[in-house]
């Protein structure tokens, strides 16, 4: 170690929701916050996204990617957060003890509270498993935009297929057509696009042939894409020239920090074990932004950092409650993941700050009844007709019955209906 | 022997350099797979001129771009083969250079794992054969003793056989390094230059390329999957005939290599050692390989079933992997043969040496091939050149998760990968090196960039701006 240095809080990750808690740290006078960025610039995946529409709630008027990000720094660095580029956390002790690798040497860091707010990444072509020869030019919208958006430079493919219709997909569709770049076709494993009316008409405004029900059976080409082999639900294979294949969303939190830590992951999000303040199994940390969970927009995850940001404060006064006496919160059958994993009982809490909502998403299309049932009795429960990968909330306040022990469940009751009163 | 000068070849690696007609070498390699670099090695350090010639951009672009990464003492081989004997010399040898050419090495010990009653009669068998072949260390144990030392393996583990000295290296870095110390003593390789035809007067070779003639006195064809099309174009006929034989394989996070540290090795069977379980050197574990004949020698696609089947047999060996991300796939042809044997070809009138069918051994036994092409060749010119010693001492950068790593030594520049932790020091020294990448694949084996469990999402836009220039086959246009 070159030297090391003490802070108040030190947050991992320059993004929305890492700059969010930093900002909101400093609104409530915590004294040194430091966020450890390991990229050149703080400002997260925005930063690679140059189109609209960025911060709408935040400022009111839609900015590009980049616009914000840099509206996000300028607004840290003017409460004065430290903000350290180029610095990657390599390891996370306990008590908030990091380790940093800078270009100047190991750097140790001590904090009374860390803040882990290290983001998602798309799902590549390699773990999704997809068969065929493995040329240059398969990349994920990630990779797409920092080339384009970053480094400014035309990525090998002028004639890709894009791969998946969330909104990060229409995204690389909108950056591939808003650069002179063609594709081929959208290829969707679902009948339908994932992402929300009108967004999924996408595809078809733009004149790009949309495959649903569908799914690259085969990558071909030698030293570059040549054509994809798509086979849709009936089995039969259509051939595509292409030149490329951009694998977008399938969002997996990067939370290999926190895994090589002993953090308690949830293996349903893929991220940590959180309670309703962002507080995880180790009670010195906090998480926030799309580490909990794939995937949220830009601006949740810069509110839900300064949620956290505050809660974090809340600890450092001595508000919070002590983490081993919450409800956890399990998921049922249909339920994909649910954020966060414990909560508290309103009495139970003198902190004014914390999620104000159980955020989930279901595993496939549902219509039926959502329950939130605790020691057997349903204590919430709404009809729900929702899809995959769509926001689903159900505020804390309206767990009105909430008893200050036992588990809830979370569950789908599709035949609840009839025999409700 | 005369030594001639390649004149005006100072950047040997640029295919638009075409060779030139004087050129002339004492000992022209065919193939700049983990053999002909091994071989390059071996008959530079023992004075030769010699000349590298290999038809991809890059080293390692066929049978060694991948494997299983395992050095193997050879405990299975068939005893008194040609492959246990330089399994047995290129082991040795590689633990003998390793320390001043940095190469790692991982000590993790195998178990062949017996996972049913067939399995476990037959381990016995193998034990015979383990100590005929010398490694004496070799024992039986217990399914209990097995669990002891890997309490993460399936409890259906009935028994092992403990070969203490199978350990992990780097399957691209050794190559490179060998090649590297050639090129240091005087060697040159050219890429782009497949070998099309050649003629023998009796005394020398002119070997006829993609890039133009090579003169040589001497040809050793390594060229691995193409082995026996070389003999054909340059002797007329060849006495075996490679069967390509695919492997495919599964890498997973990081995370996972916390979960085993012996390499697992399955009961072999008589066409394939079978599937193995291994951590890497680059701190993944991995499952792998099938076993899958075809006849296309240039394209080794993945399959989604049989990925998926490695995935579930690794997770019946290790079920916490269960919970384990992908990191990566890939496939790789094995230059299988008509037999299981090394296919050797000494035509002393003709000063020709074939090295072919060497299979998923080749990574540990090139070296002790090496050194028997080298006593071939002996016998052949009749006396041996000067040997010399390397002037320059060939260290190479260390990329093994267990060591100290370039990121950890201050003035890197900044991290360009971030999953693998690669520096841009890394990176631009990979791109300046004696033998330089000549392909992104090149650059990610001498690097590790992009290889980690992001593929480039975060750092494949950087790496495209870093390489501007570099490559034939650029990544991205600026």
């Amino acid at each position: 170690m070159v030297e090391a240095v003490a802070c108040d809080v030190a947050i991992i990750g320059g993004g929305p929701a890492g700059l969010g808690a930093a900002i909101a740290l400093r609104l409530r006078q915590v004294g040194r916050v430091i966020v450890f960025e390991r990229e050149d610039q703080a400002g997260g995946v925005p930063r690679h996204c140059g189109h609209p529409a960025f911060g709408m709630r935040e400022f009111g008027f839609p900015l590009t990617g980049p616009h914000y990000a840099r509206r996000l720094r300028k607004l840290a660095v003017a409460h004065g957060v430290d903000i350290r580029p180029r610095h990657s956390v390599v390891a996370l002790q306990p008590n908030g003890c990091l380790s940093v690798a800078t270009p100047d040497g190991m750097l140790g860091a001590e904090a009374r509270r860390v803040v882990l707010a290290t983001g998602a990444r798309e799902t590549p072509r390699s773990a999704r498993l997809v068969s065929g020869a493995r040329p240059l030019g398969v990349i994920t919208t990630g990779a797409l935009q920092a080339c384009l958006y970053l480094e400014r430079m035309q990525p090998a493919c002028r004639r890709p297929v894009i791969v998946g219709t969330e909104l990060v997909g229409l995204s690389a569709l909108w950056t591939c057509i808003s650069h002179g770049i063609r594709p081929a076709a959208v290829i969707e494993s679902a009948d339908r696009p994932v992402a929300r009316w009108p967004f999924g008409l996408f595809p078809t405004l733009l004149g790009v042939p949309a495959y649903f029900g569908a799914h690259i059976a085969a990558i071909e080409g030698a030293s570059r894409v040549e054509r994809v082999q798509v086979q849709s639900g009936s089995g039969r294979c259509v051939p595509i020239a292409c030149d490329g294949v951009v694998f977008t969303g399938r969002f997996v939190p990067e939370a290999a920090l926190g895994q090589a830590a002993s953090l308690a992951l949830d293996p349903c999000s893929g991220g940590p074990a959180i309670d309703q303040f962002g507080r995880c199994s180790d009670p010195a940390l906090f998480a926030a932004g799309n580490v909990l969970r794939p995937i949220e927009t830009a601006g949740w995850c810069f509110r839900e950092g300064r949620r956290i940001g505050q809660a974090v404060a809340d600890d450092l006064d001595g508000r919070l409650p002590p983490p081993v006496c919450g409800i956890r919160v399990i998921c049922g059958p249909g339920i994909k993941f649910c954020v966060p994993h414990m909560i508290f009982p309103p009495g139970g809490t003198r902190s004014a700050t914390h999620l104000d909502h159980l955020q989930l998403r279901v595993a496939q299309t549902v219509t039926g009844r959502m329950t939130v049932r605790q020691n057997g009795a349903r204590i919430w429960s709404k009809r729900i007709s929702t899809r995959p990968e769509r926001r689903i909330l159900i505020p804390l306040a309206a767990l009105a019955g909430l008893a200050a022990s036992g588990d809830i469940m979370l569950g789908i009751e599709s035949g609840a209906l009839a025999g409700e009163r | 022997m005369v030594l001639t000068d390649c004149s005006g070849s100072a950047s040997p690696s640029l295919p638009s350099q075409p060779l030139d007609h004087n050129c002339r070498a004492d000992v022209a390699v065919i193939g700049g797979g983990v053999v002909g670099c091994a071989v390059a090695r071996r008959m530079a350090l023992a004075g030769a001129k010699v000349a590298l010639l290999e038809k991809a951009p890059d080293i390692l672009a066929g049978a060694s771009k991948a494997n299983s990464a395992l050095l193997h003492t050879g405990f299975d081989a068939p005893p008194g083969s040609l492959e246990w004997q330089t399994m047995q010399a290129g082991y040795a040898e590689y633990l003998a250079i390793r320390g001043e050419m940095n190469l790692p090495l991982l000590e993790t010990g195998a178990m062949v794992v017996a996972w049913t009653p067939a399995e476990q009669a037959a381990l016995e068998g193998i034990g015979e054969i383990a100590r005929q072949n010398g490694v004496g260390d070799a024992r039986l144990i217990t399914g209990g003793q097995a669990r002891a030392r890997e309490p993460g393996l399936a409890p259906h583990l009935r028994a092992a056989l403990l070969v203490p000295g199978e350990h992990v290296i780097d399957p691209w870095s050794a190559p490179l390094a060998y090649l590297t110390q050639a090129v240091a003593l005087g060697a040159q390789a050219w890429f782009q230059a497949e070998v099309l035809a050649g003629d023998f007067d009796g005394d020398v070779w002119r070997l006829h390329t993609a890039r133009g003639t090579l003169r040589a006195r001497h040809v050793i064809n390594c060229a691995g999957l193409y082995g026996d099309l070389v003999d054909r174009r340059c002797l007329g006929d060849a006495d075996f005939e490679i069967r390509p034989r695919k492997g495919q394989f599964v890498v997973f996070d990081k995370a996972a290599s916390r979960l085993l540290t012996t390499i697992i090795l399955p009961v072999p069977t008589e066409r394939t050692k079978g599937v193995v379980l291994a951590r890497t050197i680059f701190g993944n574990l991995l499952v792998g390989p099938t076993a899958e004949e075809q006849t296309a020698r240039d394209i080794a696609a993945v399959d989604e079933a049989a990925l998926g089947g490695l995935v579930a047999t690794a997770i019946s060996m290790l079920p916490a992997l269960e919970t384990m991300p992908i990191t990566a796939i890939y496939a790789g042809l094995r230059p299988a043969s008509d037999t299981k044997a090394y296919r050797i070809r000494h035509e002393p009138h003709r000063h020709w040496i074939t090295l072919g069918g060497i299979r998923s051994t080749g990574l540990t036994s090139a070296l002790g091939l090496a050194s028997y092409a080298a006593s071939l060749l002996q016998s052949v010119a009749g006396r041996s050149h000067p040997a010399r010693t390397p002037r320059t001492q060939i260290s190479m950068p260390n990329l093994a998760e267990h060591l100290p790593r370039d990121w950890q030594s201050p003035g890197y520049g900044e991290i360009i990968c971030h999953c693998e932790m690669v520096t841009r020091r890394e990176i631009e020294a990979a791109l300046c090196s004696a033998v330089p990448p000549g392909d992104f694949g090149g650059l990610r084996r001498r690097t590790r960039a992009g290889m980690g469990r992001c593929q480039g999402f975060y750092c494949g836009a950087k790496l495209a701006r870093i390489t501007t220039g570099h490559f034939a086959s650029p990544v991205a246009n600026g």
